[in-house]
C-alpha cells in the first residue's frame, strides 16, 4: 500500500458538516501486518443514511466494524487512531464494549437470528440492558421493535415461533427488530440484504428509509443501485483509501475522482 | 478527471456509441434539411421544398427510434455519473433536433406559398442568417461528437450575433411592409422563417448546454435571452 493515502475528495456540503453523529479520524486497521484500512477520516451524520461502496477487499466492512468495536473479537486485528460517538472516544479503556453495541447495533450480510422464538430475540437485548421494568413494558417494546421493522402484522399471532422459521427477508428484519429495541442510536448495516430476494430487499429498503432520522444509519453495499436508492451521503472506498465522501446525487451523477467514476460507471479492471 | 477507460462490459461500449452516432446521423440529416429549404426558398424550388417537407417524417421516425434505444440502455444498463448524463443528453439533444427539423419543414412550406402568389423576391439578408445558423448548429454537433465543452461555450456564445442579425433583419423587413403594403403578406413569411433560424440558433445553444453538462458535469452559465423582437415596431 502507498506510503500516503491519495487526498480523499469530500464535497464541500459535507466538509462544515455540525450534525455528526460519529466523527473518525486518521483510523487505520491492521490485520496483523497488513493494513487493511488507511488512515480514513470520516463524519457521519445523524439525520442521513450513508453507504459504503467500494469493490471487494476494499476496506468498507472492516472500517464499518470499527464503529462498535466488532474488530475487538478478531485477535490480529489492530485500530489505530480517533473515532467518537458524541463527542465520546469508543475506543478508551473506560468505555463499556457492550454498552456501546447496543447505542450502535449492527446488521450482518446473513440474517442470525437467535435460536429462539421470535419474542425472545427481541426481548433478550432489553433484558439484558435492563430496558424493560415489567412484562406488560417488554411486551410494549416487542410489538414497538417489530412495528418498526414493519413485521408485526406478518408474526404478531406466531411470536412463541422460532425465529430461525421465518423466511430469510423475514428473519433479516427481526435482526433490525432487534438491534432497535435495545434503542440505540446508530444502526450499522453489512450488506443487509445481499442474501435477500429482491422482494425481500425492497422490504429492508422500504424500512430503512423509515428509520432514517431517527437513527442514523450506516451501510455497506456491493449493490450500487441500493447506495444510490436508500442513501443520501455516499463514501467510496478503493484499496484500503477513502477515496470520495459526497451527497449521494452527486456520487452517482457527478463523482469528482477518477477512481470513483470509473467504480460507479462499471469501468474498473 | 484523466480520459475514461472503456467499460467492463464491452458491449456497453458499443450501446453508448452507436447512440451517439444515432443522434449524429440525425444532426446531419437535420442540417441537410435546413440547408435544402434555404436552398430552395432562394432558388424558388417548389419540388425541393415538397420533397423537404415530406423528408420529415424520417426525423420524426429517427427520434423516435433514438428514443426508444437510450430508454432501452437506461432499462437494461443502469447508467451512472458521466454515462447517465451522456444517455440523457441524448435523449434531450435527439428532441431538439426533431425540432430543428421541424422548423426547416415550416420554412420549405412557406416557399410553396412564396412561389405561387406573393412576391418572391428574397431579401438577401436571409441567406447570411441561414448560413450562420446552419454553421452554429453545425458546431454544436461537432461539440457533441467530439464531447467539447470549449466548443460548446463557443456554441453559446456564438447565439448572439445570430440574436443581433435577427433583430435587425426584422427592423428591414417591417420598414419594407411600411413602406409598401403590397409587401406585408411576403414579408410576414419571411419574418416567419427569420424567427425559424433563430430558434435554430437557440436550439444549438441547447445542444451545446447539454453537451457541457455531459462532458463536465457542469452546467453553462445562465445566459442572456436574445432574439426578442417584442419592443421592435414599425417606425411611425
Amino acid at each position: 500500500m502507498a506510503e500516503a493515502p491519495e487526498e480523499t475528495v469530500v464535497h464541500d456540503e459535507l466538509k462544515f458538516a455540525n450534525d455528526s453523529k460519529m466523527t473518525a479520524r486518521d483510523v487505520s486497521v491492521y490485520y496483523g501486518a497488513k493494513k487493511a484500512v488507511d488512515r480514513v477520516s470520516i463524519d457521519v451524520d445523524s439525520h442521513f443514511v450513508t453507504a459504503f461502496i467500494g469493490p471487494s477487499g476494499c476496506g468498507k466492512s472492516t472500517f464499518l466494524r470499527c464503529f462498535n468495536r466488532m474488530n475487538d473479537t478478531i485477535d490480529i486485528a489492530r485500530v489505530e487512531g480517533d473515532i467518537q460517538l458524541d463527542g465520546e472516544n469508543i475506543y478508551d479503556t473506560r468505555m463499556d464494549v457492550v454498552q456501546l453495541r447496543a447505542r450502535v447495533g449492527m446488521v450482518f450480510q446473513k440474517p442470525n437470528p437467535f435460536p429462539k422464538s421470535i419474542y425472545e430475540n427481541i426481548a433478550y437485548g432489553p433484558r439484558i440492558h435492563g430496558i424493560a421494568d415489567s412484562k406488560s413494558d417488554m411486551d410494549r417494546i416487542v410489538e414497538t421493535s417489530l412495528t418498526r421493522a414493519g413485521l408485526w402484522n406478518e408474526v404478531k399471532d406466531r411470536l412463541d415461533e422460532s425465529g430461525t422459521a421465518l423466511s430469510g427477508g423475514q428473519q433479516q428484519r427481526l435482526c433490525i427488530a432487534r438491534a432497535i429495541a435495545v434503542d440505540p442510536e446508530v444502526i450499522l448495516m453489512d450488506e443487509p440484504c445481499s442474501a435477500l430476494d429482491p422482494i425481500a430487499t425492497a422490504k429492508v429498503e422500504e424500512l430503512i428509509d423509515e428509520l432514517r432520522g431517527r437513527y442514523a444509519i450506516v451501510i455497506v453495499t456491493h449493490n450500487m443501485q441500493q447506495a444510490a436508492r436508500v442513501s443520501q451521503r455516499t463514501a467510496f472506498f478503493h484499496l484500503g483509501n477513502l477515496v470520495e465522501y459526497g451527497p449521494t446525487e452527486e456520487i452517482f451523477t457527478n463523482p469528482r475522482a477518477d477512481r470513483t467514476r470509473d467504480y460507479i460507471t462499471g469501468r474498473f479492471g | 478527471m484523466t480520459s475514461q477507460p472503456g467499460h467492463t462490459v464491452k458491449s456497453f461500449d458499443d450501446d453508448l456509441r452507436s447512440l451517439r452516432s444515432r443522434i449524429g446521423q440525425m444532426g446531419g440529416y437535420a442540417r441537410q434539411q435546413l440547408d435544402d429549404s434555404i436552398a430552395a426558398l432562394l432558388s424558388g424550388d417548389v419540388e425541393t421544398a415538397h420533397r423537404i417537407a415530406e423528408g420529415d417524417k424520417r426525423l420524426d421516425e429517427m427520434e423516435m427510434e433514438a428514443e426508444s434505444f437510450a430508454i432501452s440502455i437506461i432499462a437494461r444498463r443502469a447508467p451512472m455519473a458521466g454515462d447517465l448524463r451522456e444517455v440523457i443528453a441524448a435523449l434531450k439533444i435527439g428532441s431538439v433536433i426533431e425540432r430543428i427539423g421541424d422548423y426547416a419543414k415550416n420554412c420549405a412550406r412557406r416557399v410553396e406559398v412564396l412561389v405561387g402568389g406573393v412576391s418572391r423576391e428574397v431579401h438577401p439578408g436571409i441567406a447570411e442568417m441561414a448560413r450562420m445558423a446552419s454553421s452554429l448548429f453545425d458546431d454544436s454537433m461537432r461539440a457533441f461528437a467530439q464531447r467539447d465543452p470549449a466548443l460548446a461555450q463557443q456554441v453559446a456564445d456564438g447565439d448572439e450575433a445570430i440574436d443581433d442579425y435577427y433583430e435587425s433583419l426584422f427592423q428591414a423587413l417591417l420598414s419594407q411592409i411600411a413602406e409598401d403594403p403590397n409587401q406585408t403578406a411576403s414579408a410576414t413569411h419571411f419574418i416567419f422563417i427569420i424567427k425559424n433560424l433563430e430558434r435554430v440558433g437557440d436550439h444549438a445553444t441547447n445542444i451545446a448546454e447539454m453537451v457541457h453538462y455531459s462532458a463536465t458535469g457542469e452546467h453553462l452559465g445562465e445566459r442572456p435571452k436574445g432574439g426578442d423582437a417584442t419592443g421592435l415596431t414599425l417606425p411611425l
